[in-house]
């Protein structure tokens, strides 16, 4: 059994310690966020959050991530309580397909956390191991540069940014 | 408040507050008028056309069915693929029903519940679902007018609707729901309609957030990747490592020892392994495909002599513009040749899809484009009646053609097969996508034309050469999965799409009027490598050729870029899209600075569909070769814009996307394998590599019939690009990609 603490609560994991988290927070865990794209850290669909930066969740595996907090973009907000970052990209309309959004989200939260204010080309440079395919890039800069504004005027709703 | 426009010709007033959906029907268009006009076109013989796909499917009821409570339904054949198109064809029926948008529930693609409107493809969408759901929204608001005139009687012109609810002068009000009983929207839809007015629209035309994107974002269930239903296992496929390797021995002792091992499925080279949890499935298919050994044949031509190699193939010639003498090409001809690779969809997330086999009956949830031809296919393919099979669509990662969508459904059918009773969960690996996927096919063009002492062009030729841009099932032997199988089904010879959308030749017959112009498609059965549709299918490369040529000509006769596409266009439309392109851009007053350059490019998508512009700043960094678009503007005319916003999102995407195929892009191969494995071996763009900024501009015309957008934008951009390049570099480079090394193989460095 490996603990593994995900959106804040912690979870009892009977999985091979070898398997990337990516595949525990999907099978187990039941949660959509996080999605299956290479299995190679090449495109950054599985991007979640560990210890507060932005990690691979396909090529790491749950054996080291016992006491690290994860957070996925289901602890960003709901559907009903969208946090900055979720609805920055709603405003935005930053989404095609939308299933390379998440990582996307999970990136820039772990960019907007230890650098509140970003310049653009500071965000595309983060940004970079991320692919979207249905070419909603520039949307997506739109998208984290409204979460940025959000979180620091503080207009946000809820804690969404950070606290949960 | 919005009033119906002087003079009485709009004939639709507002009756409540700003934005409010209220409308009265004495000032709506009368059904009368709709009759009247149904019946002088049968006196005259003629048989007046539904309108959209209301032709296949010719019920009101078939796309529109009201509950006791008030709840609408709306139904499409169509399916959402990341264009928008859920939230496109909801704003469509909300007008035409004067109901909010959010009393609409959309049913997209499923066989036992949606018309059949065959595949999601061509941009298509609106001209045909749109318009079947525009027309049918209102056929269904003028029966419920005349029901409740019946029942509170009063004439209909004394009604008025607001969302959902009509009310008579006096007071008295019904409901939808209420009027709506039995049988009472199973009639036959009308040739016309009355239609509301285009002027007055309060839904289409407005920006609306997408129905889509809240779930998306948080984590909803989204996505066939998503579904889980109670007692579901997961499946890998074991890939062949080549299109016809066969499986020569396959030692799975091992694996069936494995950790969650449920059942190993194999019919003749198709092996696929099943799970109780994904990664175990992972897992063994790893463990299976390291046991398996197959036999495989050279079978691929060179990549190096690649478009040679196409021209020597066997081909199907057919003149398809211009008389059957060629033109003469005297003294002050010019021609050139363009080429284009192999290159793929690329979803970032691969295929999925998860079958059950329950009494009988087989179903399978799918991001396939086309529900009902793959429930053929599949039926064919496990030798089912077909209503004992049901395809369910739901989305799958972007859906830019014929992917891997259909053969994952395939893969599903198999295997659920094999395990009655349990649903079964398959998703292909991204090996399994970049190498199993159709490609957009490799094409070869040439171009030659004849410039008059005055500049103009006296004389056009266009050759095209390219396999089909069309191997979707229906027929079973176009799953992948079923050419491997113990009785294989083998691929039935392929067909091109016929003029006047065209395949391989789709938009290789120019828009300009030219006075003499030839065009021949030069159509390649034989298919060294696996292809279908790719967005904008053999648009992309003729758009590519004929724009690049245009600015060559007009290089060479020393005119405009722009000014020398307008003197061969007279469709005010084209004409439009061109100015405003070309004046948002800043093309007149362009000062070009060390190391940029602007390119140009317009076309009408298949000559009948949108018009786009498109106008591009690069720049050239000289050492590297490296090219990159500074900043792009576009102007959009698809007729009536029903989601202005989702119109841009799609041309946005567009010329995103194409940049990608054309500074990138191209499917690597050996004689044996395909080589694009991974995004390592295929790159695309990545964020460093986008430009600072993309401007759509967006042509509204209310009333106009509904044109599509979501290919248009693929032929422009690739040759506003390579006309960018030349304006900075003075290089023309006529093969695809753009990659760093042909830019500075073109300019000597």
């Amino acid at each position: 059994m490996i603990t593994l603490d995900v959106n804040g609560r912690a979870h009892q994991i009977d999985a091979d310690p070898a398997t990337p988290l990516l595949y525990v927070l999907r099978d187990h865990l039941k949660l959509n966020g996080a999605r299956f794209g290479c299995g190679l850290g090449q495109c950054g669909a599985c991007t979640v959050m560990a210890d507060g930066r932005a990690i691979f969740s396909c090529l790491t595996p749950i054996s080291v991530l016992q006491g690290r907090p994860i957070k996925t973009v289901e602890g960003l907000g709901t559907i009903e309580d969208p946090g900055p970052m979720q609805q920055a990209f709603i405003e935005e309309q930053a989404a095609q397909c939308g299933y390379c959004i998440p990582g996307m989200m999970m990136r820039a939260q772990a960019l907007l956390e230890r650098n509140a204010s970003p310049s653009r080309a500071e965000i595309r440079d983060h940004m970079t191991p991320n692919l979207c395919r249905c070419g909603t890039h520039m949307r997506i800069l739109r998208a984290i540069e409204r979460a940025a504004r959000a979180m620091q005027s503080g207009t946000a709703r809820g804690a969404g940014g950070s606290g949960r | 408040m919005k009033a119906a426009s002087a003079g009485g010709l709009s004939r639709r007033g507002f009756l409540a507050g700003a934005g409010a959906l209220v409308v009265s029907f004495s000032l709506l268009p009368r059904l009368a008028s709709a009759r009247e006009a149904a019946a002088a076109d049968q006196a005259l013989g003629k048989v007046a056309a539904l309108p959209g796909s209301l032709k296949d499917a010719p019920l009101l009821d078939s796309w529109i069915r009201i509950d006791a409570d008030g709840g609408i339904t709306v139904f499409t054949g169509k399916v959402e693929l990341g264009q928008g198109i859920k939230t496109a064809l909801i704003q469509i029926a909300a007008e035409e029903l004067v109901v909010e948008p959010r009393r609409i529930n959309l049913v997209t693609a499923d066989t036992s519940r949606t018309p059949d409107e065959g595949y999601t493809a061509g941009s298509q969408s609106m001209q045909m679902s749109g318009t079947a759901i525009l027309n049918a929204a209102a056929q269904v608001r003028t029966l419920l007018f005349g029901m409740a005139a019946t029942r509170f009687d009063v004439p209909a012109e004394r009604l008025a609707a607001q969302d959902g609810v009509i009310r008579a002068a006096d007071g008295r009000s019904v409901t939808y729901g209420e009027l709506v009983t039995g049988e009472a929207l199973h009639v036959a839809a009308q040739p016309r309609s009355a239609l509301s007015d285009p002027g007055t629209r309060t839904v289409m035309g407005r920006a609306m957030q997408r129905v889509d994107i809240p779930p998306k974002v948080t984590g909803g269930a989204s996505y066939v990747h998503d579904l889980r239903l109670p007692g579901m296992v997961h499946a890998r496929v074991v890939r062949p490592p080549s299109y016809g390797a066969r499986l020569a021995t396959l030692a799975t002792a091992n694996v069936e020892k494995m950790p969650g091992f449920v059942k190993l499925v194999r019919d003749g080279s198709f092996v696929a392994v099943v799970a109780r949890r994904e990664y175990e499935a992972v897992s063994a298919m790893r463990a299976l495909a390291h046991a398996a050994v197959w036999e495989e044949q050279p079978s691929l031509p060179a990549q190096s002599d690649l478009y040679a190699y196409i021209q020597r193939l066997p081909s199907q010639d057919t003149v398809i513009s211009g008389g059957t003498a060629a033109p003469s090409f005297g003294a002050g001809t010019i021609a050139a040749n363009y080429s284009r690779p192999y290159q793929m969809h690329a979803a970032i997330g691969p295929s999925c899809a998860v079958g059950l086999l329950q009494d009988g009956i087989l179903t399978i949830w799918t991001h396939s484009q086309g529900v009902y031809p793959l429930r053929t296919a599949i039926a064919e393919m496990l030798r089912m009646p077909a209503d004992q099979v049901r395809c369910i669509h739901m989305e799958g990662a972007g859906c830019y053609g014929h992917n891997g969508a259909d053969d994952a459904a395939a893969d599903a059918a198999l295997i659920a097969s094999a395990l009655p009773g349990q649903p079964v969960r398959v998703q292909w690996m991204r090996e399994d996508e970049h190498a199993w996927e159709p490609y957009g096919s490799a094409m070869v063009s040439s171009v030659k034309a004849r410039v008059d002492a005055g500049g103009n062009v006296a004389e056009w030729q266009y050759d095209v050469w390219s396999n089909t841009h069309q191997t979707r099932p229906g027929p079973a032997g176009y799953l992948a999965p079923a050419w491997h199988l113990q009785m294989p089904f083998t691929p039935p010879p392929p067909k091109e799409v016929p003029q006047p959308a065209g395949g391989g030749d789709r938009n290789a017959i120019p828009l300009y009027k030219f006075p003499n112009a030839r065009v021949i498609h030069h159509f390649i059965p034989t298919m060294p490598l696996r292809v279908s549709a790719l967005r904008a299918l053999g648009a992309y490369m003729n758009i590519f050729s004929i724009e690049s040529f245009m600015d060559e000509l007009a290089r060479a006769a020393g005119v405009d870029a722009v000014d020398f596409r307008l003197r061969y266009l007279d469709d005010p439309r084209a004409r439009e899209v061109i100015v405003s392109a070309a004046r948002h851009f800043g093309w007149s007053r362009y000062q070009r600075q060390q190391g940029r350059g602007r390119g140009f490019a317009f076309a009408r998508y298949k000559n009948v569909a949108a018009y786009v512009a498109t106008a591009f700043e690069v720049e050239v960094e000289r050492e590297s070769g490296r090219v990159r678009v500074v900043r792009a503007v576009a102007a959009v005319d698809s007729g009536e814009a029903v989601n202005p916003d989702g119109m841009r999102n799609q041309i946005e995407g567009g010329i995103l996307q194409s940049l990608s195929w054309s500074l990138y892009e191209a499917v690597t191969f050996d004689h044996i394998r395909i080589t694009s494995s991974d995004w390592g071996s295929y790159p695309i763009l990545r964020f460093q590599g986008l430009p600072d900024s993309v401007d759509v501009y967006v042509i509204n015309r209310p009333g106009q019939p509904f044109l599509g957008t979501g290919e248009a934008a693929q032929g422009p951009t690739a040759a506003a690009l390579a006309n960018a390049v030349a304006d900075a570099t003075g290089a023309r480079i006529r093969d695809l990609p753009l990659t760093p090394a042909r830019v500075k193989a073109a300019i000597g460095i």
